[in-house]
């Protein structure tokens, strides 16, 4: 297992120690310190327990897909590749196919019903589930629901993840590791596209933000 | 439906976004308040917390809960510089009604209202949706903004930065923007997900 001591947000959003919003961000350093120990509660736990790590960076995975972060989506394509190399080909095959648009879906409240929208529904085919397992099978299924709309969520998919093998602690574990990937990933898209839109002149780091302006625009 | 799965068939639920007071009941099988462990416990941050199903339901992980929640405070109460409380809680209330959350935009609607006194404005963003004309173009401007980073693919780009700096935020005002709006892509799903909003008793008897 690596313990990557970097500051992920940081890393993901191409900020170095010195720029400008490195500075604007320890304003908020209790913040910055806890979205790090999220990262490391969820996805590097000292004691993984019955939610393997293997499991955990293949949501991650294909959470950053789903968003299109093409920078998210290497890292944490290298973390599972590391773990699990048998498992990376299958799930980034499974993000590609589930692609879609969000938020979206039915409202409950009557008097929401006008808002309600349609999108894409995914859950694994057959041969992608046997190749992913009951169990990541059925996490990726509650993934994307969560992604794209969670305002159709109903305790019949959490009784989904009971029978395919998921535990009361580890349902709570794989809702905050999908619900914090929405926060991480937006936090560190918000930064990059502040940089890479930042005056060079007024930043004081003029050619840290160039090259993130130049990272954006190429690789997203 | 089993014993850690509970679905409530009979249950007073809301008709619409509001500002008014909402209970939430749990889906998943929180920790008895009797059988919480001290690292917990420790992990609820504020005590009261021991009696809100919500909070003993993350508490099934508890390094999660405590880092979910001390991100939470920071970004929502550190008044140090940055943009001012009522902008924060209108990025949480324009996500929540983005994403469709209605007991989160029902928690933090009515914040916005006691921060900034607009409560009629707050409550055009829950009846008429997040295009509405809020009265000025700063609330405008966290509003759109919020909802652009809501979106997934994520599409908030530099139109979203050059609108929020043409408000007259600056890059530490913008950073709280994003992060409220970003941490209720966060809270929403869990509150979505793991249980749903309940009018009280007291007024569901009443309608």
């Amino acid at each position: 297992m690596s313990t990557p001591t970097a500051d992920i947000i940081d890393l993901l959003a191409g900020i170095a120690p010195g720029d400008a919003l490195a500075a604007v961000r320890d304003q908020r350093a209790q913040a910055r310190e806890n979205a790090q120990r999220s990262f490391e509660a969820l996805l590097e736990p000292a004691e993984p327990g019955t939610f393997p790590l293997a499991e955990r960076y293949a949501v991650a995975v294909f959470v950053s897909k789903l968003h299109g972060f093409a920078e998210a989506f290497a890292f944490y394509g290298d973390l599972l590749g590391d773990e699990a190399a048998e498992l990376a080909p299958i799930v980034e095959d499974a993000s590609t196919a589930a692609a879609a648009a969000g938020p979206f879906g039915v409202y409950r409240e009557p008097r929401l019903a006008d808002e309600s929208t349609d999108g894409v529904r995914w859950a694994p085919d057959a041969v992608t589930g046997d190749a992913l397992g009951g169990r990541l099978a059925a996490a990726l299924t509650h993934t994307h629901l969560l992604v794209f709309r969670p305002r159709e969520a109903r305790p019949e998919a959490l009784q989904a993840l009971v029978d395919a093998g998921w535990n009361a602690d580890d349902i709570v574990s794989l809702s905050q590791l999908i619900a914090f990937l929405s926060f991480q990933l937006r936090v560190a898209w918000g930064l990059r596209v502040l940089a890479a839109a930042s005056d060079p002149a007024a930043s004081g780091a003029a050619s840290a933000v160039a090259a993130v302006s130049a990272a954006v625009s190429e690789g997203v | 439906m089993t014993e850690i799965v509970t679905d409530y068939p009979e249950l007073a639920r809301p008709e619409a976004f509001t500002q008014e007071g909402l209970g939430w009941v749990p889906w998943l099988l929180p920790v008895a308040e009797d059988e919480l462990t001290d690292a917990q416990r420790d992990a609820l941050i504020e005590p009261a917390r021991a009696k809100m199903p919500y909070f003993r339901l993350l508490a099934r992980d508890p390094e999660a809960l405590r880092a979910r929640t001390l991100t939470d405070l920071d970004i929502f109460y550190n008044v140090s510089g940055g943009i001012g409380r009522a902008e924060r809680e209108l990025a949480a209330a324009a996500t929540s009604r983005h994403n469709g959350c209605v007991f989160c935009a029902s928690v933090h609607a009515a914040a916005a209202t006691r921060e900034s006194g607009r409560e009629a404005d707050v409550q055009r963003l829950l009846d008429e949706g997040v295009e509405a004309d809020l009265g000025d173009e700063t609330w405008n401007a966290v509003v759109a903004a919020s909802v652009a980073l809501a979106d997934t693919p994520l599409d908030f780009g530099p139109d979203d930065i050059v609108r929020l700096r043409g408000a007259g935020l600056d890059d530490a005002e913008i950073v709280d923007v994003i992060g409220g709006a970003a941490f209720f892509n966060w809270a929403n799903r869990l509150m979505l997900s793991l249980g749903e909003p309940e009018v009280p008793a007291r007024r569901a008897s009443v309608r």
